[in-house]
C-alpha cells in the first residue's frame, strides 16, 4: 500500500499551508521539536493518536464504535467525585492519578450499566448508550457544579477535561500517556489474534472454548484506559473522535486487519502530531479540536482515494471492469 | 452554610417552567427516536449543532435571531445527511459514520467559537450545560407580563413539536414501526426521519443557552426509554414520557438546590440534576416496572413457584392417601396424615417453605391438621385429585402422541400438570381415549 | 414427585455424540422439547424440519452457544466442555460480516487458533496447514483474496476449510448447502463422504428434502420435539415427514403457551 507515502504528502501540504502564516523560524522550531514544551505535547498527542487508532480498529470491527462515546461521557462524574474525595481527605485536590482513577471507575460503571440495560430490559444498544451517556454526564455536571462552588474548586479547572487542554500538558502527563499508550498498544499486539477472532466470529470462538466474554471485557478495558488518558489531551467529547475517525479512515486503505490497525495508528499519530503543532503555532487554536479536524481531513481523503474501498478507486475499478467486458464481447 | 434554601416564585418558578417545557419538547420527539433505534442521533445532533450556532453568531452578532434556528436546523439535517452519505458511499458502519460526522462538526464548532472569542461572547460550556439559573434574568415584556425569554422560546418550541407530532402521529407511528410498509403505502419514512431530525435540531438550539445540550440529550432518550419499559401502547408511552420529563425537571431543580446542602455544599447545576433525576426514574422503571421490572419479575416467579409447590403438596397428600387406601382398603377413615418433614422431603423444598405452604393451604381450607400432621379437606382432595389426574393424562398423551419412552414421561408431565385447566384436561381425556391407567400402570383418578 | 424417574437410560458410551433430555426455551416459548438421541461414530446425519423447528438451536445448544433449560451433551462419553477441541463448527454463512478485513487464509487459520495457543503468532507451519485444508475443498488459489471478493459458494467452502483445518472428530454444520452453486454442493458432499471414510461424524442442518436420502445415512426429524431419529432408510418415511411438517400437537402447543402466559402475567 502507498499509505505512508500519502501521509507524508499530506503532512507536507498541511505544513506548507501553515508555513506562510507563522514565520519560518517558529514553525521550523516546532516541526523539529526544538521547543521543550511543544515536544512534550506533540509526543503525548502523537502516542495517544497512535494507540487510539489501534484500539479503535478493534472497536470498529466489533461494531461498538459509539461505545467509546458513552464511556467517555461516563468519566465526568468520576473526575468530579475524585476531586471532592481528594478535598475531603485533605489531599491536594487536583492530583492527576486520583482524578484519572475516578474517571476509570465511573467509566467502568457506565460500561456495566450499558451491559445491564441491554441484558435485562427490552431496550436496544442505542438507547442503552444514550441513557448511560446522558445520565452519567448529567451527574458529572451536577458534581462539577458543586466543585465550582468550593473554595478551591473553581481554580482547579476541571472543565478542561471536557474540552481538553493540551497546552497545559506537563512532562509527567506526557510520560503517563506514553507509558499507558505503550501498555495498551502492547496488549492489543499480544492479543491481536484473539481479538480478531472475537470481532469476526464470536460464536465460532465460543464453540472452540475461547472465553468470549473475557475477551470482550478486555477490549472494553482497553477502550476505557485509552479514553481516560485521552481526557487531558483532547477532552472527553473529542477522545471518541480519535477512537472512531482514524480506524474508519484506515479501513479504506487496506483489506488486512493488521495493516488496517497499523494504518489507523499511523493516521492517529499523524493527526495528533499535526494538530498539536498547528495549535502551538497559531494562537487561539484549541489542540483537541484541531487534532480531530486533521483526522477528519484524513478521513475525507481516505474515503475518496483509499485504494481498498475508497469511492474513486471503486468507481474506477467498476468502469475498468465494464470496459473489459465490452472489449471481451467484441469478436 | 446550612441555611435552608429560600423558594422564590419568580426565580425558581421560571427555572422550573423553562426546564419542564424543554424536557417535554425533547421527550415528545424522543419516543420516536427510541422506537426507531436512533437514540444516538439525538446525541449526535445536539453535539453537531455547535458550528451552526457559532456561524449564526458570527453572521448576526446576536443570540436571538431567526438565523440561529435556520443555521441549527440546517446543521441538524446536515448531520443526518452526512451520516447517511458516509454510511452509504463509504460503506462505513452506520454508528461509526455518525461518530465521524458529529465529532468533526463539534470540533469545527469549537474552533470557530475559540477563534471568534473576541467578537462573540459564547462560552462552549454554556452550550453544553447551559445556565438555567440565569433564565429569570433575561425578561421579555409579553403583554402586561414580564416573562423570561427562554420560557417564551421554549413554550413556542413545545407547541410546534406538539402540533407536528399530533398532526403526523399516524405517520410517525407507522414509519417507526414498519418503514417498508410505510413506504409502500406512500408515506415516506425518510421524510418523517428528516422531520424528526429538524425538530430535534431546532429544539436543541432553543434549549442550548438556557438549559444546555446535555439536558436535551438526556430528555430525548431517558423519559421515552423509561415509558417504553412501562407500557406497550404508543399513545400511553408518549403521555408517560411527558409526565416523566416534567417530573424530572421539577425534582431536578428541587434537588439541585436542596441535596448539596445535606453534604455541606451550597447548590449545584439544575440541568445536571435533571438528567440525574431522569436517570433515577429510569432505574426505578428497570426495577419496578409492572411487566418488565426486575423485582416484579422476581415476585411473579416466586409467586408462581409457590403456587406450584402448594399444588405439589396437595398432590403428595393425595398420593399418600391413595397408597393408604390401596394398602388398607378396609380402614379408610384411619389417618393418612403427613408431617412437615415428610412433605418437605417429598416435594423437595426446605422446611420453612413447606411450613409456609402448609399454613397457606390450611388457611384457605384445603388441608387440616390431624394427629400425624396434615391431611386433605374435601376441597383439597378434589384439587389434589385433579392435579394427579392431569399428570397421569399427560403421561399417557406424551406416550401416545410423542412416542416418548417410558422414562421420559414423568418430568414433562410434572411441569405440564400445573398449567392444565379443566378444559384442557377434558380434551386430554378425549385425545387419550379415556384411559383407566397411565403408562406407569397407575390409575387415572 | 414421589415417582422416581428410572435411572440409567441406556445410552451407549461409544456414541460420538449423545444428547440427553435437551430442552431449550427462548424467553417464554420452548424451542426444543426434551430431545434425546445418540449418534454413532462415522455417520452423516441430516437435521431436517420446518422453519422454526429448532434445528439451528439444537446444534447451538449442543455447543453451549445458547443456554439450555435442561439436558446434557456428551462427546465420546465425556461432557462437551471437556471435549471442545474434538468439535468443529460451521456456522451459517450470514452469521458473520464478510466485509471484515481478513483474507480467506486468515479465516481458515482461525480453526487452528486453539492449537496455536494464546498470544502466539500464526507461523508458516500453521499457514501451510490452513492452505492444505483449502486445497481439500478446492479453493487454495483463493487463499489471499479478501473474503468479500468470494462468491457465496466460495465463502461457504472457506468455512468448511476452517472446520477441516481443525481436524475435529464431530462436526456441526448449520445449513452449509444454503444458496450455494452446484459445484460447491458437489464439493461439500464429496467432503462429507471423505470425513465419513475417516470415521468422522457430521451433523448437518439441511433444508432440501429431495437430497436427504442421497446425502445422509441418518436423519433427525425435528419439530420442536424430536419426531424421529435413525437410519435414513427406516426413518425418512412419508408418515414421519407428514408428522414433522404437518400438524403440530395442538394440546402441547397450548400448554406451552399457557406456561409462557403464566410466566409473563401471573
Amino acid at each position: 500500500m502507498n499509505a505512508p507515502r500519502f501521509l507524508l504528502a499530506a503532512a507536507c501540504l498541511l505544513l506548507a499551508s501553515t508555513a506562510h502564516a507563522a514565520d519560518t523560524a517558529a514553525w521550523a522550531r516546532v516541526l523539529f521539536l526544538h521547543d521543550h514544551n511543544t515536544r512534550v505535547v506533540v509526543v503525548g498527542t502523537s502516542l495517544l493518536g497512535l494507540t487510539a487508532g489501534v484500539v479503535g480498529s478493534f472497536l470498529l470491527l466489533r461494531k461498538r464504535a459509539l461505545l467509546g462515546d458513552a464511556l467517555a461521557h461516563a468519566t465526568l462524574p468520576g473526575i468530579a467525585a475524585a476531586f471532592l474525595l481528594g478535598e475531603a481527605i485533605g489531599l491536594q485536590g487536583k492530583s492527576l492519578p486520583l482524578l484519572l482513577t475516578g474517571a476509570a471507575v465511573t467509566g467502568a460503571i457506565g460500561l456495566g450499566a450499558v451491559l445491564v440495560i441491554r441484558q435485562l430490559t427490552r431496550l436496544k444498544e442505542d438507547a442503552a448508550l444514550g441513557i448511560v451517556l446522558s445520565v452519567f454526564f448529567g451527574v458529572g455536571v451536577a458534581l462539577l457544579g458543586i466543585v465550582q462552588k468550593t473554595p478551591t474548586g473553581h481554580a482547579a479547572g476541571l472543565e478542561s477535561f471536557i474540552y481538553g487542554k493540551t497546552a497545559s500538558m506537563l512532562r509527567s502527563d506526557a510520560y503517563l500517556i506514553a507509558g499507558a499508550a505503550a501498555v495498551i498498544a502492547g496488549v492489543c499486539g499480544l492479543f491481536r489474534k484473539e481479538l480478531a477472532l472475537l470481532c469476526f466470529d464470536a460464536d465460532f470462538a465460543a464453540s472452540q472454548g475461547w472465553p468470549v466474554r473475557a475477551l470482550d471485557v478486555l477490549l472494553m478495558m482497553l477502550a476505557i484506559s485509552l479514553t481516560v488518558i485521552g481526557l487531558q489531551a483532547v477532552g472527553l467529547i473529542l477522545v471518541i473522535a480519535l477512537l472512531v475517525i482514524p480506524s474508519a479512515a484506515a479501513r479504506f486503505w487496506t483489506d488486512r486487519l493488521g495493516l488496517m490497525a497499523a494504518t489507523a495508528g499511523g493516521l492517529g499519530a499523524a493527526a495528533g502530531y499535526l494538530g498539536a503543532m498547528v495549535s502551538a503555532l497559531w494562537p487561539k487554536m484549541p489542540a483537541g479540536a484541531v487534532i480531530v479536524l486533521t483526522a477528519a481531513a484524513f478521513f475525507m481523503l481516505s474515503m475518496l482515494l483509499g485504494p481498498a474501498r475508497g469511492i474513486l478507486p471503486r468507481a474506477f475499478r467498476r468502469i475498468a471492469l465494464a470496459h473489459a467486458l465490452t472489449q471481451a464481447r467484441r469478436p | 452554610m446550612n441555611t435552608p434554601f429560600v423558594w422564590m416564585w419568580d426565580l425558581d418558578g421560571w427555572i422550573i417552567a423553562a426546564g419542564v417545557l424543554c424536557a417535554m419538547s425533547c421527550a415528545l420527539l424522543g419516543n420516536f427516536l427510541v422506537l426507531r433505534r436512533m437514540s444516538m442521533m439525538g446525541d449526535a445532533i445536539s453535539h453537531a449543532v455547535l458550528p451552526g450556532i457559532a456561524a449564526a453568531f458570527l453572521l448576526s452578532h446576536s443570540r436571538d435571531s431567526a438565523w440561529m434556528f435556520l443555521g441549527a436546523a440546517a446543521v441538524g439535517v446536515l448531520t443526518a445527511v452526512l451520516t447517511q452519505g458516509v454510511h452509504k458511499l463509504g460503506r462505513v458502519d452506520e454508528s461509526a459514520a455518525m461518530g465521524v460526522v458529529f465529532t468533526t462538526l463539534f470540533a469545527l464548532g469549537l474552533v470557530m467559537i475559540v477563534r471568534a472569542a473576541d467578537t462573540i461572547d459564547l462560552d462552549p460550556s454554556c452550550v453544553l450545560y447551559g445556565s438555567l439559573e440565569a433564565t429569570p434574568g433575561d425578561l421579555w415584556l409579553l403583554g402586561p407580563w414580564l416573562v423570561p425569554r427562554a420560557v417564551v422560546i421554549l413554550a413556542a418550541v413545545f407547541l410546534i413539536n406538539l402540533t407536528l407530532v399530533a398532526v403526523f402521529f399516524k405517520e410517525l407511528r407507522l414509519t417507526s414501526f414498519d418503514p417498508a410498509l410505510a413506504d409502500s403505502l406512500g408515506i415516506s419514512a425518510s421524510a418523517m426521519q428528516y422531520l424528526l431530525m429538524t425538530l430535534t435540531a431546532v429544539t436543541t438550539v432553543a434549549s442550548f443557552e438556557s438549559v444546555g445540550s446535555i439536558i436535551v440529550i438526556a430528555m430525548l432518550i431517558v423519559p421515552a426509554a423509561t415509558a417504553y419499559l412501562l407500557t406497550d401502547r404508543l399513545g400511553v408511552m408518549v403521555t408517560l414520557s411527558l409526565v416523566i420529563a416534567a417530573l424530572s425537571s421539577v425534582f431536578g431543580h428541587l434537588s439541585a438546590i436542596s441535596v448539596p446542602r445535606w453534604f455541606g455544599y451550597v447548590d449545584t447545576s439544575t440541568t445536571g440534576m435533571m438528567a440525574a433525576v431522569a436517570g433515577l426514574f429510569f432505574g426505578a422503571a428497570v426495577i419496578f416496572s409492572p411487566r418488565q421490572g426486575l423485582v416484579t419479575r422476581w415476585l411473579r416467579r416466586t409467586r408462581m413457584s409457590l403456587r406450584i409447590v402448594r399444588q405439589d403438596v396437595l398432590g403428595v397428600l393425595y398420593r399418600v392417601r391413595e397408597l393408604h387406601e390401596q394398602t388398607m382398603p378396609t380402614n379408610v377413615s384411619a389417618s393418612a396424615g403427613v408431617d412437615v418433614g415428610k412433605i418437605s422431603r417429598a416435594v423437595g423444598i426446605g422446611r420453612v417453605t413447606a411450613a409456609f405452604c402448609l399454613w397457606r393451604l390450611s388457611k384457605t381450607g384445603r388441608i387440616m391438621p390431624d394427629p400425624d400432621g396434615y391431611q386433605l379437606t374435601p376441597t383439597g382432595l378434589e384439587e389434589g385429585r385433579s392435579l394427579v389426574r392431569s399428570h397421569r393424562l399427560w403421561e399417557t398423551y406424551l406416550r401416545d402422541h410423542l412416542a416418548l419412552p417410558a422414562d421420559h414421561l414423568h418430568s414433562p408431565a410434572e411441569k405440564l400438570e400445573h398449567f392444565t385447566g379443566s378444559r384442557m384436561q377434558a380434551r386430554l381425556d378425549v385425545e387419550t381415549q379415556h384411559p383407566r391407567v397411565d403408562p406407569q400402570g397407575q390409575q387415572v383418578p | 414427585m414421589i415417582i422416581q424417574r428410572p435411572t440409567g437410560s441406556e445410552h451407549s458410551l461409544d456414541a460420538a455424540l449423545s444428547i440427553h433430555d435437551l430442552t431449550v426455551a427462548y424467553h417464554r416459548k420452548p424451542v426444543l422439547w426434551d430431545v434425546d438421541l445418540d449418534v454413532p461414530e462415522g455417520s452423516l446425519v441430516g437435521i431436517v424440519g420446518p422453519n422454526g423447528a429448532g434445528k439451528s438451536t439444537l446444534i447451538k445448544a449442543a455447543m453451549d452457544l445458547v443456554p439450555k433449560a435442561s439436558g446434557r451433551v456428551m462427546i465420546y462419553g465425556q461432557p462437551y466442555r471437556k471435549q471442545r477441541r474434538l468439535v468443529g463448527y460451521v456456522p451459517q454463512r450470514e452469521s458473520v460480516d464478510w466485509e471484515f478485513p481478513v483474507s480467506a487464509l486468515d479465516v481458515v487459520a482461525m480453526g487452528l487458533y486453539g492449537r496455536i495457543g494464546w498470544c502466539l503468532p500464526v507461523t508458516r507451519k500453521y499457514r501451510d496447514m490452513a492452505l492444505a485444508a483449502m486445497e481439500r475443498v478446492g479453493i487454495a488459489d483463493l487463499a489471499h483474496r479478501q473474503i468479500n471478493q468470494l462468491s457465496g459458494g466460495q465463502q461457504q467452502r472457506v468455512f468448511l476449510a476452517r472446520a477441516l483445518a481443525q481436524d475435529a472428530r464431530v462436526y456441526f454444520m448449520d445449513e452449509p448447502f444454503a444458496a450455494v452453486d452446484a459445484a460447491t454442493e458437489k464439493a461439500i458432499v464429496q467432503l462429507l463422504r471423505e470425513l465419513r471414510a475417516k470415521g468422522r461424524t457430521a451433523l448437518v442442518v439441511h433444508h432440501d428434502l429431495q437430497t436427504v436420502a442421497e446425502y445422509f445415512d441418518r436423519v433427525i426429524l425435528l419439530n420442536t420435539r424430536l419426531v424421529a431419529h435413525g437410519p435414513t432408510t427406516q426413518v425418512f418415511t412419508s408418515r414421519n415427514l407428514h408428522e414433522t411438517y404437518g400438524g403440530r400437537l395442538n394440546l402441547l402447543d397450548e400448554a406451552a403457551e399457557a406456561i409462557g402466559r403464566q410466566k409473563v402475567t401471573a
